[in-house]
Protein backbone atom coordinates (compact mmCIF):
# COMPACT_ATOMS: atom_id res chain seq x y z
CA UNK A 1 0.00 0.00 0.00
CA UNK A 2 1.50 3.35 -1.16
CA UNK A 3 1.16 6.11 1.42
CA UNK A 4 -0.93 9.11 0.42
CA UNK A 5 1.84 11.65 0.81
CA UNK A 6 4.03 9.74 -1.69
CA UNK A 7 1.23 9.80 -4.29
CA UNK A 8 0.87 13.54 -3.87
CA UNK A 9 4.64 14.07 -4.28
CA UNK A 10 4.72 11.86 -7.38
CA UNK A 11 1.86 13.76 -9.03
CA UNK A 12 3.47 17.13 -8.19
CA UNK A 13 6.85 16.01 -9.62
CA UNK A 14 5.14 14.67 -12.77
CA UNK A 15 3.31 17.96 -13.28
CA UNK A 16 6.51 19.92 -12.73
CA UNK A 17 8.35 17.76 -15.30
CA UNK A 18 5.61 18.21 -17.87
CA UNK A 19 5.55 21.96 -17.19
CA UNK A 20 9.31 22.30 -17.62
CA UNK A 21 9.20 20.21 -20.80
CA UNK A 22 6.51 22.45 -22.22
CA UNK A 23 8.48 25.58 -21.30
CA UNK A 24 11.61 24.14 -22.92
CA UNK A 25 9.70 23.41 -26.13
CA UNK A 26 8.27 26.91 -26.10
CA UNK A 27 11.73 28.51 -25.67
CA UNK A 28 13.17 26.40 -28.46
CA UNK A 29 10.39 27.48 -30.81
CA UNK A 30 10.97 31.13 -29.92
CA UNK A 31 14.74 30.82 -30.58
CA UNK A 32 14.07 29.13 -33.92
CA UNK A 33 11.65 31.87 -34.95
CA UNK A 34 14.14 34.53 -33.91
CA UNK A 35 16.87 32.84 -36.01
CA UNK A 36 14.62 32.63 -39.05
CA UNK A 37 13.62 36.26 -38.65
CA UNK A 38 17.34 37.25 -38.46
CA UNK A 39 18.19 35.39 -41.67
CA UNK A 40 15.55 37.17 -43.65
CA UNK A 41 16.83 40.60 -42.61
CA UNK A 42 20.55 39.80 -43.32
CA UNK A 43 22.00 41.16 -46.61
CA UNK A 44 22.20 38.50 -49.27
CA UNK A 45 24.87 40.32 -51.37
CA UNK A 46 27.70 42.75 -50.70
CA UNK A 47 26.63 46.39 -50.58
CA UNK A 48 27.79 48.55 -53.45
CA UNK A 49 30.07 51.20 -51.90
CA UNK A 50 31.22 52.90 -55.06
CA UNK A 51 30.46 52.74 -58.76
CA UNK A 52 32.98 51.04 -61.05
CA UNK A 53 35.23 53.41 -62.95
CA UNK A 54 37.98 53.08 -65.51
CA UNK A 55 41.40 53.27 -63.88
CA UNK A 56 44.91 53.07 -65.31
CA UNK A 57 47.47 50.96 -63.49
CA UNK A 58 51.14 51.21 -64.42
CA UNK A 59 52.22 47.58 -64.24
CA UNK A 60 55.89 46.61 -63.99
CA UNK A 61 57.68 43.80 -65.78
CA UNK A 62 60.96 42.45 -64.40
CA UNK A 63 62.03 40.83 -67.66
CA UNK A 64 62.45 44.06 -69.60
CA UNK A 65 62.20 46.65 -66.83
CA UNK A 66 59.12 48.20 -68.43
CA UNK A 67 56.10 49.99 -66.96
CA UNK A 68 52.98 49.25 -69.03
CA UNK A 69 49.64 51.06 -68.57
CA UNK A 70 46.73 48.65 -68.03
CA UNK A 71 43.08 49.79 -68.11
CA UNK A 72 40.93 48.28 -65.34
CA UNK A 73 37.33 48.78 -64.22
CA UNK A 74 37.34 49.24 -60.44
CA UNK A 75 34.87 50.46 -57.81
CA UNK A 76 36.61 53.65 -56.70
CA UNK A 77 35.53 55.66 -53.65
CA UNK A 78 35.07 59.40 -54.00
CA UNK A 79 37.55 60.38 -51.28
CA UNK A 80 40.93 60.93 -53.02
CA UNK A 81 43.01 59.39 -50.23
CA UNK A 82 40.92 56.22 -50.07
CA UNK A 83 40.82 56.18 -53.87
CA UNK A 84 44.62 56.26 -54.00
CA UNK A 85 44.82 53.42 -51.48
CA UNK A 86 42.37 51.27 -53.49
CA UNK A 87 44.37 51.90 -56.69
CA UNK A 88 47.69 50.96 -55.10
CA UNK A 89 46.06 47.96 -53.41
CA UNK A 90 44.80 46.71 -56.76
CA UNK A 91 48.27 47.20 -58.25
CA UNK A 92 49.85 45.14 -55.46
CA UNK A 93 47.16 42.47 -55.93
CA UNK A 94 48.35 42.10 -59.53
CA UNK A 95 51.93 41.68 -58.29
CA UNK A 96 50.85 39.04 -55.76
CA UNK A 97 49.19 36.91 -58.47
CA UNK A 98 50.98 33.61 -59.23
CA UNK A 99 51.80 34.51 -62.85
CA UNK A 100 52.86 38.11 -62.20
CA UNK A 101 55.63 39.55 -64.36
CA UNK A 102 56.79 41.52 -61.32
CA UNK A 103 56.23 39.09 -58.43
CA UNK A 104 55.88 40.74 -55.03
CA UNK A 105 54.08 38.96 -52.17
CA UNK A 106 51.65 40.76 -49.89
CA UNK A 107 48.91 42.10 -52.14
CA UNK A 108 46.58 44.97 -51.26
CA UNK A 109 47.29 44.63 -47.55
CA UNK A 110 50.77 46.00 -48.24
CA UNK A 111 49.42 49.56 -48.41
CA UNK A 112 48.38 50.81 -44.98
CA UNK A 113 47.18 54.32 -45.79
CA UNK A 114 47.68 57.05 -48.36
CA UNK A 115 47.61 60.64 -47.17
CA UNK A 116 47.25 63.50 -49.64
CA UNK A 117 48.43 67.00 -48.71
CA UNK A 118 49.53 70.11 -50.56
CA UNK A 119 53.13 70.11 -51.75
CA UNK A 120 55.04 72.49 -49.44
CA UNK A 121 54.97 75.92 -51.10
CA UNK A 122 52.51 74.86 -53.82
CA UNK A 123 49.80 77.24 -52.68
CA UNK A 124 51.94 80.35 -52.60
CA UNK A 125 51.56 83.08 -55.24
CA UNK A 126 54.94 82.36 -56.85
CA UNK A 127 54.39 78.60 -57.09
CA UNK A 128 54.88 77.08 -60.54
CA UNK A 129 52.47 74.25 -59.75
CA UNK A 130 49.51 75.55 -57.71
CA UNK A 131 47.30 72.81 -56.30
CA UNK A 132 50.00 70.14 -56.58
CA UNK A 133 49.65 67.35 -54.02
CA UNK A 134 52.13 65.27 -52.07
CA UNK A 135 51.05 61.66 -51.50
CA UNK A 136 52.47 59.97 -48.42
CA UNK A 137 52.17 56.22 -48.90
CA UNK A 138 52.42 54.20 -45.70
CA UNK A 139 53.50 50.65 -46.52
CA UNK A 140 53.32 47.82 -44.02
CA UNK A 141 56.44 46.33 -42.50
CA UNK A 142 55.37 42.88 -43.68
CA UNK A 143 55.22 44.11 -47.28
CA UNK A 144 58.72 45.65 -47.09
CA UNK A 145 60.12 42.55 -45.37
CA UNK A 146 58.69 40.25 -48.05
CA UNK A 147 59.70 42.39 -51.02
CA UNK A 148 62.33 40.75 -53.27
CA UNK A 149 65.73 42.43 -53.00
CA UNK A 150 67.29 44.11 -56.03
CA UNK A 151 67.67 47.51 -57.65
CA UNK A 152 65.40 46.76 -60.59
CA UNK A 153 62.59 45.05 -58.71
CA UNK A 154 62.50 47.68 -55.93
CA UNK A 155 62.71 50.61 -58.35
CA UNK A 156 59.90 49.16 -60.48
CA UNK A 157 57.64 48.80 -57.44
CA UNK A 158 58.26 52.41 -56.39
CA UNK A 159 57.94 53.84 -59.91
CA UNK A 160 54.81 51.84 -60.77
CA UNK A 161 53.13 53.15 -57.60
CA UNK A 162 54.14 56.73 -58.45
CA UNK A 163 53.01 56.30 -62.06
CA UNK A 164 49.66 54.78 -61.05
CA UNK A 165 48.97 57.70 -58.73
CA UNK A 166 49.86 60.21 -61.46
CA UNK A 167 47.69 58.43 -64.07
CA UNK A 168 44.56 58.54 -61.90
CA UNK A 169 45.16 61.54 -59.64
CA UNK A 170 46.94 64.06 -61.89
CA UNK A 171 47.33 66.57 -59.04
CA UNK A 172 49.71 64.21 -57.24
CA UNK A 173 53.14 65.58 -58.16
CA UNK A 174 55.29 64.10 -55.41
CA UNK A 175 55.29 60.86 -53.42
CA UNK A 176 57.00 59.94 -50.19
CA UNK A 177 57.06 56.45 -48.70
CA UNK A 178 56.89 55.37 -45.07
CA UNK A 179 57.01 51.87 -43.62
CA UNK A 180 54.78 51.30 -40.58
CA UNK A 181 54.58 55.08 -40.19
CA UNK A 182 58.36 55.53 -39.98
CA UNK A 183 60.93 56.71 -42.48
CA UNK A 184 63.06 53.84 -43.73
CA UNK A 185 66.37 53.99 -45.65
CA UNK A 186 65.49 51.50 -48.39
CA UNK A 187 62.59 49.32 -49.48
CA UNK A 188 64.49 46.01 -49.38
CA UNK A 189 68.14 47.05 -49.32
CA UNK A 190 68.33 49.14 -52.51
CA UNK A 191 65.69 51.70 -53.56
CA UNK A 192 66.08 54.89 -51.50
CA UNK A 193 62.92 55.62 -49.50
CA UNK A 194 64.30 58.74 -47.80
CA UNK A 195 63.82 60.94 -50.86
CA UNK A 196 60.74 62.51 -52.40
CA UNK A 197 59.80 60.94 -55.75
CA UNK A 198 58.44 63.04 -58.59
CA UNK A 199 55.54 61.33 -60.33
CA UNK A 200 56.65 62.96 -63.60
CA UNK A 201 59.71 60.64 -63.52
CA UNK A 202 57.49 57.54 -63.57
CA UNK A 203 56.58 57.58 -67.23
CA UNK A 204 55.22 54.42 -68.89
CA UNK A 205 57.70 52.59 -71.12
CA UNK A 206 55.39 49.95 -72.63
CA UNK A 207 52.25 49.94 -74.77
CA UNK A 208 48.78 50.14 -73.24
CA UNK A 209 47.03 46.81 -72.55
CA UNK A 210 43.48 46.05 -71.46
CA UNK B 1 112.43 91.73 -26.27
CA UNK B 2 114.85 92.68 -29.07
CA UNK B 3 113.80 93.42 -32.65
CA UNK B 4 115.55 91.48 -35.49
CA UNK B 5 118.28 93.37 -37.25
CA UNK B 6 117.48 94.97 -40.66
CA UNK B 7 120.11 92.83 -42.48
CA UNK B 8 118.45 89.65 -41.21
CA UNK B 9 115.03 90.80 -42.45
CA UNK B 10 116.53 91.72 -45.83
CA UNK B 11 118.01 88.24 -46.25
CA UNK B 12 114.65 86.59 -45.38
CA UNK B 13 112.85 88.70 -47.99
CA UNK B 14 115.50 87.89 -50.60
CA UNK B 15 115.23 84.16 -49.87
CA UNK B 16 111.45 84.23 -50.17
CA UNK B 17 111.63 86.15 -53.46
CA UNK B 18 114.15 83.66 -54.86
CA UNK B 19 111.97 80.70 -53.85
CA UNK B 20 108.90 82.27 -55.45
CA UNK B 21 110.81 82.95 -58.68
CA UNK B 22 112.10 79.36 -58.79
CA UNK B 23 108.59 77.94 -58.27
CA UNK B 24 107.17 80.18 -60.99
CA UNK B 25 109.91 79.11 -63.44
CA UNK B 26 109.28 75.42 -62.62
CA UNK B 27 105.56 75.82 -63.11
CA UNK B 28 106.10 77.42 -66.53
CA UNK B 29 108.61 74.82 -67.74
CA UNK B 30 107.01 71.62 -66.41
CA UNK B 31 104.56 69.94 -68.82
CA UNK B 32 100.93 69.80 -67.62
CA UNK B 33 100.40 66.59 -65.65
CA UNK B 34 97.78 64.30 -67.22
CA UNK B 35 94.80 63.41 -65.02
CA UNK B 36 95.33 59.92 -63.60
CA UNK B 37 92.64 57.53 -64.84
CA UNK B 38 91.15 55.88 -61.77
CA UNK B 39 88.31 53.37 -61.53
CA UNK B 40 86.42 52.83 -58.27
CA UNK B 41 84.70 49.46 -57.81
CA UNK B 42 82.14 49.33 -55.03
CA UNK B 43 80.99 45.81 -54.19
CA UNK B 44 77.62 46.52 -52.57
CA UNK B 45 76.60 45.18 -49.15
CA UNK B 46 79.06 43.18 -47.01
CA UNK B 47 79.49 42.18 -43.38
CA UNK B 48 76.22 42.39 -41.47
CA UNK B 49 74.44 43.64 -44.60
CA UNK B 50 73.98 40.44 -46.58
CA UNK B 51 71.93 42.04 -49.36
CA UNK B 52 69.44 39.85 -51.18
CA UNK B 53 69.49 36.07 -51.24
CA UNK B 54 70.00 34.47 -54.62
CA UNK B 55 68.24 31.33 -55.84
CA UNK B 56 71.38 29.28 -55.23
CA UNK B 57 71.35 30.35 -51.57
CA UNK B 58 74.39 32.64 -51.91
CA UNK B 59 74.04 36.05 -50.28
CA UNK B 60 74.28 39.02 -52.64
CA UNK B 61 77.34 40.38 -50.77
CA UNK B 62 79.44 37.36 -51.80
CA UNK B 63 78.51 37.63 -55.49
CA UNK B 64 79.21 41.37 -55.64
CA UNK B 65 82.63 40.89 -54.03
CA UNK B 66 83.51 38.08 -56.43
CA UNK B 67 82.62 40.20 -59.47
CA UNK B 68 84.49 43.21 -58.05
CA UNK B 69 87.67 41.16 -57.49
CA UNK B 70 87.40 39.66 -60.97
CA UNK B 71 86.95 43.05 -62.62
CA UNK B 72 89.72 44.62 -60.54
CA UNK B 73 92.15 41.94 -61.76
CA UNK B 74 91.20 42.47 -65.40
CA UNK B 75 91.59 46.26 -65.17
CA UNK B 76 94.85 46.11 -63.20
CA UNK B 77 96.28 43.76 -65.82
CA UNK B 78 95.60 46.48 -68.41
CA UNK B 79 97.40 49.10 -66.36
CA UNK B 80 94.36 50.88 -64.98
CA UNK B 81 94.49 52.17 -61.41
CA UNK B 82 91.65 50.58 -59.46
CA UNK B 83 90.38 51.44 -56.00
CA UNK B 84 87.95 49.04 -54.36
CA UNK B 85 85.74 49.98 -51.45
CA UNK B 86 86.12 46.53 -49.94
CA UNK B 87 88.25 43.45 -50.52
CA UNK B 88 86.70 41.31 -47.82
CA UNK B 89 83.43 40.70 -46.00
CA UNK B 90 83.21 43.97 -44.06
CA UNK B 91 80.32 46.29 -43.29
CA UNK B 92 80.45 49.69 -44.99
CA UNK B 93 77.85 52.43 -44.84
CA UNK B 94 76.83 54.28 -48.04
CA UNK B 95 78.58 57.51 -47.00
CA UNK B 96 81.92 55.74 -46.55
CA UNK B 97 81.62 54.16 -49.98
CA UNK B 98 80.84 57.51 -51.59
CA UNK B 99 83.67 59.17 -49.67
CA UNK B 100 86.16 56.63 -51.07
CA UNK B 101 84.98 57.38 -54.61
CA UNK B 102 84.94 61.15 -54.15
CA UNK B 103 88.44 61.25 -52.63
CA UNK B 104 89.80 59.20 -55.53
CA UNK B 105 88.59 61.77 -58.09
CA UNK B 106 87.72 58.77 -60.26
CA UNK B 107 86.70 58.78 -63.91
CA UNK B 108 84.57 55.64 -63.51
CA UNK B 109 82.63 54.46 -60.45
CA UNK B 110 80.79 51.14 -60.61
CA UNK B 111 78.40 50.18 -57.81
CA UNK B 112 78.07 46.39 -58.15
CA UNK B 113 74.92 44.46 -57.19
CA UNK B 114 73.34 41.05 -57.91
CA UNK B 115 69.74 39.86 -57.95
CA UNK B 116 67.65 36.80 -58.63
CA UNK B 117 64.93 38.73 -60.49
CA UNK B 118 64.96 39.99 -64.06
CA UNK B 119 67.32 39.01 -66.81
CA UNK B 120 70.90 39.76 -67.89
CA UNK B 121 72.68 42.89 -66.69
CA UNK B 122 70.80 45.90 -65.34
CA UNK B 123 72.52 49.27 -65.67
CA UNK B 124 71.19 52.13 -63.54
CA UNK B 125 72.07 55.82 -63.51
CA UNK B 126 70.91 58.12 -60.72
CA UNK B 127 67.47 59.61 -61.27
CA UNK B 128 68.63 63.01 -59.99
CA UNK B 129 68.19 65.93 -62.38
CA UNK B 130 71.40 67.28 -63.88
CA UNK B 131 72.90 70.30 -62.12
CA UNK B 132 75.79 72.59 -63.08
CA UNK B 133 79.16 71.92 -61.49
CA UNK B 134 79.85 73.93 -58.38
CA UNK B 135 82.62 74.25 -55.81
CA UNK B 136 80.38 72.87 -53.08
CA UNK B 137 77.54 70.41 -53.72
CA UNK B 138 75.07 68.81 -51.30
CA UNK B 139 76.31 65.38 -50.25
CA UNK B 140 73.04 63.52 -50.82
CA UNK B 141 72.64 64.88 -54.37
CA UNK B 142 76.31 65.19 -55.36
CA UNK B 143 75.78 62.93 -58.36
CA UNK B 144 73.66 65.64 -60.01
CA UNK B 145 76.83 67.37 -61.27
CA UNK B 146 77.98 64.18 -63.04
CA UNK B 147 74.69 62.90 -64.48
CA UNK B 148 75.54 63.70 -68.11
CA UNK B 149 78.84 61.79 -67.89
CA UNK B 150 77.15 58.94 -65.98
CA UNK B 151 74.57 58.53 -68.76
CA UNK B 152 77.39 58.49 -71.32
CA UNK B 153 79.26 55.87 -69.26
CA UNK B 154 76.11 53.73 -69.05
CA UNK B 155 75.88 53.97 -72.84
CA UNK B 156 79.47 52.74 -73.20
CA UNK B 157 78.86 49.83 -70.80
CA UNK B 158 75.60 48.99 -72.58
CA UNK B 159 77.33 48.88 -75.97
CA UNK B 160 80.07 46.57 -74.70
CA UNK B 161 77.64 44.21 -72.95
CA UNK B 162 75.38 44.03 -76.01
CA UNK B 163 78.46 43.35 -78.14
CA UNK B 164 79.26 40.45 -75.81
CA UNK B 165 75.76 39.03 -76.38
CA UNK B 166 74.30 40.00 -73.02
CA UNK B 167 70.72 41.04 -72.37
CA UNK B 168 70.87 44.58 -70.92
CA UNK B 169 68.23 46.70 -69.18
CA UNK B 170 68.88 50.42 -68.76
CA UNK B 171 67.14 52.53 -66.13
CA UNK B 172 67.25 55.40 -63.67
CA UNK B 173 66.97 54.82 -59.95
CA UNK B 174 67.56 56.34 -56.52
CA UNK B 175 70.45 54.71 -54.66
CA UNK B 176 71.93 56.44 -51.63
CA UNK B 177 75.53 55.46 -52.47
CA UNK B 178 75.43 56.45 -56.15
CA UNK B 179 73.55 59.69 -55.45
CA UNK B 180 76.42 60.83 -53.21
CA UNK B 181 79.21 60.20 -55.75
CA UNK B 182 80.67 63.04 -57.82
CA UNK B 183 82.26 60.74 -60.43
CA UNK B 184 80.56 59.26 -63.51
CA UNK B 185 78.73 56.48 -61.68
CA UNK B 186 76.67 53.51 -62.81
CA UNK B 187 75.06 50.78 -60.71
CA UNK B 188 75.64 47.40 -62.34
CA UNK B 189 73.19 44.71 -61.24
CA UNK B 190 73.93 41.16 -62.30
CA UNK B 191 70.71 39.17 -62.86
CA UNK B 192 70.32 35.57 -64.06
CA UNK B 193 71.16 34.94 -67.69
CA UNK B 194 68.08 33.65 -69.52
CA UNK B 195 67.48 31.88 -72.80
CA UNK B 196 64.85 32.78 -75.42
CA UNK B 197 62.16 30.92 -73.42
CA UNK B 198 63.07 32.86 -70.25
CA UNK B 199 64.61 29.74 -68.73
CA UNK B 200 67.64 30.52 -66.57
CA UNK B 201 70.90 29.46 -68.24
CA UNK B 202 73.32 30.93 -65.68
CA UNK B 203 72.95 32.26 -62.15
CA UNK B 204 74.74 35.45 -61.04
CA UNK B 205 77.20 33.37 -58.98
CA UNK B 206 78.22 31.27 -62.00
CA UNK B 207 81.99 31.91 -62.44
CA UNK B 208 81.86 31.69 -66.26
CA UNK B 209 78.94 34.11 -66.44
CA UNK B 210 80.74 36.51 -64.11
CA UNK B 211 83.92 36.23 -66.18
CA UNK B 212 82.11 37.15 -69.41
CA UNK B 213 80.37 40.11 -67.76
CA UNK B 214 83.63 41.32 -66.16
CA UNK B 215 85.40 41.02 -69.50
CA UNK B 216 82.74 43.11 -71.25
CA UNK B 217 82.82 45.74 -68.49
CA UNK B 218 86.63 45.92 -68.68
CA UNK B 219 86.46 46.41 -72.46
CA UNK B 220 83.93 49.22 -71.98
CA UNK B 221 86.13 50.95 -69.39
CA UNK B 222 89.16 50.74 -71.71
CA UNK B 223 87.08 52.31 -74.47
CA UNK B 224 85.89 54.97 -72.03
CA UNK B 225 89.50 55.72 -71.04
CA UNK B 226 90.58 56.20 -74.64
CA UNK B 227 87.59 58.50 -75.29
CA UNK B 228 88.40 60.47 -72.14
CA UNK B 229 92.01 60.76 -73.34
CA UNK B 230 90.87 62.09 -76.74
CA UNK B 231 88.60 64.62 -75.10
CA UNK B 232 91.43 65.84 -72.84
CA UNK B 233 93.77 66.10 -75.84
CA UNK B 234 91.21 68.26 -77.65
CA UNK B 235 90.83 70.56 -74.64
CA UNK B 236 93.00 73.75 -74.86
Amino acid sequence: MIPRYQKVIFILLLLASLGMGAELWHLRERAHQRLLAGETTAPTKAPIVAPAEEATLLVANDMDGSLTPQERSLPLPADPGVRARVLLGKLLDLYAAPDAAHPVPGGAAGVGQVFLMPVPGANTKNSSSPGALLAVVNLTGAFAAGHPSGIETESLTVLSMCGTLRANLPDVAEVRFLVDGQQRATLAGHADLTRTYLTADAAPTGTTTQ
Amino acid sequence: MTLPRPSFLRSIVLLAAAAAAAMLAFAQQAPPTATRFVVVLDAAHGGADRGGRLTSGQPEKAVTLALSVRLRSLLAARGIAVITTRESDITLDPDTRAAVANRANAQVCLNIHATESGSGVHLFVSSLASAPAARFVPWKTAQAVAITRSVALAGALNAALLHAGMNVTLGRTALITVDSMTCPAVAVELAPQRGPDNAITAQPDDPEYQASVASALAAAILEWRSEAGHMEARMP
